[in-house]
């Protein structure tokens, strides 16, 4: 993952460099500081904020692996609630039926992932474009059958509740422990994200998104490589849907609607399509969206009126805000950081500083 | 013989749908996932225009469907057009927001309790009996006829209307039809009329039938396999998926497990989509455009 260079210059001089995820100092110093601030928050946070950012990262796991597939590789995928779907009911039909632990079931979940990615990424080999996301879409719909088909068989007809993962003799249920579990595996999936992109992978799948006649004239292995961003991505998608179904206790068919694929799609629309740091920025706004509204119509007169109202007032003004992205802001939130950069970059004077940034 | 009743019932819902997944796709290459909430709000459209001319049954239906055609357009207008020159990917989500969207609204319009036109328009659903014992709601039966009349119509259209032939031209190479002096807006406005209009009868009957509530938009995404499995492009192809898809399900539910209903379109689909992604009728060449 090559960066474009800085205002201020383009020092590097060999490619250990060019590669390093923390370069100048001003980098270290912003990194060492978002450390202090994700280890100190849950020292002042109240537990609604401790969940707000524990669902936050469970978003952001998802969009992160979305990203790699649909904003690095350029394979459209309308199936990733089944992905979900499929890591949260491998992790409780496990804990359900044989008792497993969950250090067996999230490799278990991780593994059913990847096997799905085998099978949701064989359609890319011959379909591209909109018969892709088409064809995610229906395998979506299969997965979700299969899962609420084992919730009736059962007798779980209003969904499998899963007990806390016990590490080391510890329940999993406090707050603040979830917070940490699930900031490592978010920061574990954004270095993995990182380190696949700036690598020969990452290389390959931008060629394969730019242009797959083209990439494979360089030598790329387009058939290799596609299938390698949908396992990827799809086994940590399930991971992120095995620990979803632990952090809520609960899996159940509903969860899983298109709406939730709709969702991570928006996230990285909203967020803008290329970018690791848009995914976290899409998600946070997507889990945020709802909280805002919430708390909008609150503010509103007469807000017992549109208590019941609260999820059509959701649909509506999601629908609206995922347009209002698609139309006039179509390189999402990071676009927007992007151009308010290079809008202070030239002002108050309206000249291109040497170095060519922005 | 009410199995096969069952399955024309469903394939003429099927196909009703598909048509406008069919003429917005062969028109201008977008693949209109609001179709199901367009065809919702149409029916929601025709609740409000029988209280309104309450005692009027034909013309709160007329009106009904003049308003859906407006919508349609309107949809192209404000939003579609937008979306021209942005990459495909963009154009289907845009539909996707659509539809997020009306769904909110439609509730907050109308409520999420479960509604009955037909009592407002004075409409009694009773059961005919066909020959060989088996029977058939009114509705149904409406539904079966308004599909080969939407049929027929269109295919006339198609052939022989002045604007027919702009819908095919824009549709084979909107350049070139953009060269010989063919509004190509209007007539991807025209095509989103088409298509709204035809989903919001098909939505109208089945709300007349057994109701009307959210889970509509659910039978809009079904219908969606039919239109694929024929071929994108291709309205016999239509018919055809949706014969296929319905007589598929209808078997399947009975033999197998009832719980499948939600699910056989898709897995036709995905077996389609393995075996001859560009549908029975539709053309090869379909595939490297998009």
């Amino acid at each position: 993952m090559s960066r474009a260079p800085r205002a201020s210059g383009y020092f590097r001089s060999d490619y250990r460099e060019d590669l390093a995820l923390v370069g100048t100092r001003l980098e270290r110093n912003a990194l060492g500081a978002a450390l202090a601030v994700l280890l100190l928050f849950p020292s002042g946070a109240s537990v609604f904020q401790l969940d707000l950012a524990c669902q936050f990262f469970l978003a952001a796991i998802g969009a992160l692996s979305l990203m790699l597939l649909t904003g690095y590789c350029g394979q459209i995928s309308l199936g990733h609630a089944g992905l979900l779907a499929a890591g949260a009911y491998t992790a409780g039909v496990l804990s359900k039926e044989i008792g497993a632990p969950a250090w067996m079931t999230l490799p278990a979940a991780t593994a059913v992932g990847a096997l799905l990615g085998l099978l949701f990424g064989l359609p890319s080999l011959r379909l591209r474009g909109l018969y892709l996301a088409v064809s995610t879409l229906a395998l979506h719909f299969v997965v979700v059958y299969l899962g609420s088909e084992y919730e009736t068989r059962r007798g779980f007809s209003t969904g499998i509740v899963i007990d806390p993962p016990k590490f080391f003799g510890h329940a999993l249920t406090h707050p603040v422990a979830w917070y940490f579990v699930l900031l490592v595996a978010a920061a574990a999936t954004l270095l993995i994200c990182l380190n696949l992109l700036r690598g020969r992978t990452g290389r390959a799948w931008g060629a394969i998104r730019t242009h797959e006649t083209v990439a494979a004239a360089l030598g790329v292995n387009v058939a290799r490589y596609k299938l390698t961003a949908f396992v990827i991505s799809s086994a940590i998608t399930a991971l992120a849907g095995a620990l979803a179904a632990y952090y809520r206790g609960f899996v159940s068919g509903e969860a899983f609607s298109l709406f939730l694929s709709i969702q991570y799609v928006a996230m990285i629309i909203i967020g803008g399509m290329g970018s690791l740091a848009g995914a976290l920025l899409g998600a946070g706004f997507v889990t945020m969206f709802p909280y805002a509204i919430e708390a909008g119509l609150a503010a509103l007169p007469g807000a017992q009126r549109y208590a019941g109202l609260l999820f059509a007032v959701n649909y509506a003004a999601f629908g609206v805000v995922m347009i209002a992205f698609l139309m006039f802001e179509p390189a999402g939130l990071i676009g927007l950081w992007r151009r308010a950069q290079s809008y202070f970059l030239l002002w108050p004077f309206k000249q291109r500083p040497v170095g060519g940034g922005g | 013989m009410q199995l096969y009743v069952n399955i024309v019932v469903l394939a003429s819902i099927y196909a009703l749908i598909a048509c406008g997944y069919v003429l917005i796709y062969r028109v201008s290459r977008v693949l209109n996932l609001a179709h199901g909430e367009l065809m919702m709000l149409g029916a929601y459209l025709l609740l409000a225009t029988a209280s309104l001319f309450a005692g009027n049954p034909a013309l709160a239906l007329a009106a009904a469907l003049v308003l859906s055609l407006t919508v349609g357009a309107l949809v192209y207008v404000l939003l579609m057009r937008r979306m021209t020159g942005e990459i495909v990917l963009a154009a289907v989500l845009a539909t996707v927001a659509l539809g997020i969207f009306l769904r909110g609204l439609v509730v907050l319009v109308w409520s999420a309790q479960q509604q009955y036109p037909a009592p407002a328009l004075g409409f009694v659903n009773a059961a005919l009996a066909l020959p060989g014992g088996a029977r058939i709601s009114v509705a149904a039966a409406a539904l079966v006829i308004a599909t080969a009349l939407v049929y027929g119509g269109l295919f006339a259209f198609l052939q022989f209307g002045r604007w027919g032939v702009r819908l095919r031209a824009a549709g084979q190479n909107p350049l070139l039809a953009a060269q010989r002096g063919i509004n190509l807006h209007a007539v991807y406005a025209l095509a989103w009329a088409l298509s709204t209009f035809t989903g919001a009868l098909a939505g109208m009957l089945i709300a007349l039938d057994s109701g009307l509530d959210a889970t509509m938009t659910v039978i809009g995404l079904k219908a969606f396999p039919a239109a694929l499995v024929g071929g994108l492009d291709s309205l016999v192809g239509a018919l055809a998926g949706a014969l296929i898809i319905a007589a598929a399900e209808v078997l399947l539910i009975q033999h197998v497990d009832p719980l499948l209903s939600d699910v056989v379109p898709f897995l036709v689909l995905i077996l389609m989509l393995a075996w001859r992604p560009w549908g029975l009728f539709g053309t090869r060449e379909e595939l490297d455009r998009v």
